[in-house]
């Protein structure tokens, strides 16, 4: 490829002549106590004396690796007041909403909430998430939307939180991690399908999550930049489990999204999937189609961080494949991996899949919406 | 399509029971598996009896499937026509918590592949199976068994102890390159960690299909280490790791590489250009679309016509009647699938023809 070529890859497109929808926004706590005022004096003295006590290898950090920016962030998305990254509603509004013009963004927090083993200080935690988006968020900016986080490992109190918040207009879904404690289509989790079928709000999978298992299945590589992209099996890993469980078939109205997990791996999942099922299908009666077509039925993609393939017409040979219906745009604001809407999806395409991608998918998908 | 005179470079002996290795093995070993009435060393992450692990018309009643040596013959060898085959034996050793019975069976499985297979047929290639429990073991049963150049390959389970690239691993891909002799990764594990970052699955099935977390967790551990750097005369060979899955994983490890390079410095090239240059990848199971069309272009997303071996996977079940090749793989990649491939990849193959 000569110079002009090169240019001509990586110039961006002006992305979109409409508003779009942003499906991955991070907010952050202002500061570590930022949801004592939601919690029980019980469990600022707990948390307090005892942390979070998630399956961590280190006492007062999330994450074992070293993330490869502070917080995680784009370096230039913290706001002038010093507050961190996806804190600060006024900054996300001039430097993330404004700036791109953008109708809806899903807010999805990760601040812990459900990574901690201790299942009641959790659920406290995701009611107390769930309370202080709306107050510092969602209340405040209707572009934006929450998402009810649960503490997944008790469906008890997990199906009682959906059921408080799932028609309440700030919310348009349930938030699970790619990474649970057990498969996610086991039974024990199944009361959560229901709830969200029944309150005809969709599940998406953020990567990361409680999960105490190593990242691969040979334990825990060394470095981020492994780390990184292995953590995309989780979400290989969650579709596989609800599929081959039997979640789709019992749950059919049930709509998932992968978030954050990128999509070149979905056709060939597909494609295993139904090699071998062909074969063992009488180990999984509860799989009683080709797998790939539950994954056409009942699952969604986000597009971030998007595969850049060696010639753009692969990229789009993946968006064919999967389905355009099934592909929603996300940026990760304000993480380092970002990806721009003027940038990131650089391929044909016509007007109407354009705004499949950027904005009618997303649209059709996520509750309270409209 | 079938293929003739092809270099068959998967198939399955299967050891049908630890007292055909008692031979092989020391007093202190054949007595502790006599007198304490072991056996059944079957791994579980390639179920015996499970519908993959023999194709139902090449099932011998109850027998373990591939121990029948005639029927091997018949089958994979005259049958698909190859005029070589590379025997791949998944079994106890490779598998064992402890070290020292690793290394016996492992040593036990080498001699009894050398005695009984491949001294009955002069088409049959073979791996050596080491104990990776332990490397030092590991490279002392390599260099007992290397001398005999029938042995191609150095054979384990993609999802071992810890990760590939670590230095724990390093003197086995020492011993490797200066014995002339790839690293074949198969699918497998030695369940140390949960098949998947979520837990134990369900179903057998779950965990077979999950082979790919380890097979692309591996190949990244051995780029960010650096391993290729180290020993830039490595090769790896994906054995029933699936075939589609490459493309998509490629690009994204060039994305990540080029955001996060500075924390590994030494991986100085574009993690695709590292794959294309040292890895190959068996093409049975292909994994891919029902479609041909589709598959042609997944397979020339891969970007070199150097990286699949053509390979039968005999007798595990990937594919019906004779046809190895799905319909869909370009023309021009036959012969090199098939030939070319293999005698690259497998150095010792070469010196045989010559």
């Amino acid at each position: 490829m000569n110079a002009l070529e090169q240019i001509i890859e990586h110039t961006g497109e002006p992305q979109t002549n409409f508003r779009f929808i942003d499906c991955d926004i991070h907010p952050a706590l202002k500061h570590k106590k930022a949801l004592y005022p939601y919690i029980e004096q019980r469990w600022r003295d707990h948390l307090d004396t005892y942390g979070g006590l998630a399956h961590s290898v280190y006492a007062t950090r999330g994450g074992p690796y070293p993330r490869f920016t502070p917080e995680t962030a784009r370096r230039d998305a913290w706001p002038p007041n010093g507050s961190p990254p996806g804190s600060d509603l006024e900054f996300m509004q001039t430097q993330h909403l404004d700036a791109h013009d953008i109708r809806f963004g899903i807010l999805q927090p990760i601040v812990g909430a459900n990574n901690t083993r201790n299942t009641d200080l959790s659920a406290a935690l995701c009611t107390a998430t769930n309370d202080w988006q709306i107050d510092e968020f969602t209340s405040r900016e209707k572009r934006l939307k929450a998402s009810i986080h649960i503490c997944a490992e008790d469906a008890e109190l997990a199906v009682a939180e959906i059921d408080r918040r799932a028609q309440n207009r700030n919310f348009a879904q349930i938030q699970l991690g790619s990474r649970s404690v057990e498969p996610i289509g086991r039974k024990r989790y199944w009361p959560i399908f229901e709830a969200a079928q029944r309150n005809d709000i969709p599940i998406g999978f953020h990567v990361g999550g409680p999960s105490p298992y190593a990242p691969s299945p040979s334990g825990w590589p060394d470095y981020y930049i492994e780390d990184h992209q292995v953590l995309t099996h989780s979400a290989h890993a969650q579709v596989t489990s609800m599929i081959l469980e039997g979640v789709f078939e019992v749950y059919p109205k049930v709509r998932v999204v992968m978030i954050e997990a990128g999509f070149a791996w979905v056709p060939s999942l597909g494609w295993r999937l139904d090699n071998h099922w062909r074969k063992m299908r009488n180990e999984t009666p509860l799989c009683k189609r080709p797998p790939s077509e539950y994954l056409k039925q009942n699952v969604w993609f986000t597009t971030q961080p998007a595969e850049e393939p060696e010639h753009r017409e692969d990229l789009r040979l993946l968006f064919d494949l999967i389905g355009f219906d099934r592909m929603m745009f996300a940026t990760d604001y304000p993480h380092w991996d970002y990806d721009d809407p003027k940038r990131a999806i650089l391929m044909p395409m016509s007007e109407a899949e354009r705004r499949m991608l950027f904005h009618d998918n997303a649209f059709s998908f996520y509750a309270n919406l409209d | 399509m079938s293929i003739t005179d092809a270099i068959d470079c998967d198939i399955h002996p299967g050891v049908p029971t630890i007292k055909v290795l008692l031979p092989y093995m020391s007093d202190y070993w054949r007595e502790a598996f006599i007198a304490r009435g072991q056996d059944g060393f079957q791994p579980a992450s390639y179920l015996p009896n499970s519908p993959i692990s023999c194709r139902p018309d090449w099932r011998d009643g109850d027998a373990i499937a591939g121990s029948n040596f005639d029927l091997l013959q018949k089958h994979a060898l005259d049958g698909f026509g190859s005029r070589f085959a590379i025997c791949n034996v998944l079994y106890g050793g490779s598998f064992s918590i402890s070290e020292t019975m690793a290394a016996a069976i492992c040593a036990a499985v080498n001699d009894w592949v050398k005695a009984e297979w491949l001294a009955r047929d002069p088409r049959l290639r073979a791996s050596i199976v080491v104990p990776t429990q332990n490397p030092r073991l590991a490279v002392e049963e390599i260099e007992r068994i290397a001398g005999d150049r029938r042995f191609v390959q150095i054979l384990m389970p993609v999802a071992l102890d810890m990760m590939l690239g670590k230095e724990h691993y390093w003197p086995i891909f020492e011993a490797a390159v200066r014995h002339s002799l790839p690293i074949g990764l198969h699918a497998g594990s030695l369940y140390r960690y949960a098949p998947t970052t979520n837990g134990w699955p369900s179903h057998f099935l779950q965990d077979y299909v999950g082979n790919n977390h380890a097979f692309e967790s591996q190949l990244l551990s051995l780029i960010s280490q650096g391993v290729f750097v180290k020993f830039p005369d490595l090769k790896v060979v994906l054995i029933e790791s699936g075939v589609t899955w490459l493309p998509g994983f490629l690009w994204r490890s060039r994305k990540t590489w080029r955001a996060v390079r500075p924390e590994v410095p030494w991986v100085n090239e574009s993690p695709i250009d590292i794959v294309r240059r040292h890895v190959r990848l068996t093409a049975q199971p292909m994994d891919g679309p029902a479609d041909p069309a589709v598959l042609e272009r997944v397979i020339n997303q891969i970007g070199s016509d150097d990286m699949l071996l053509f390979a039968s996977d005999y007798p595990h079940w990937q594919f019906d009647g004779d046809r190895v090749l799905p319909d869909g793989i370009p023309s021009r990649l036959i012969e090199k699938m098939a030939r070319d491939n293999p005698l690259a990849t497998y150095p010792r193959l070469q010196e045989t023809i010559q």
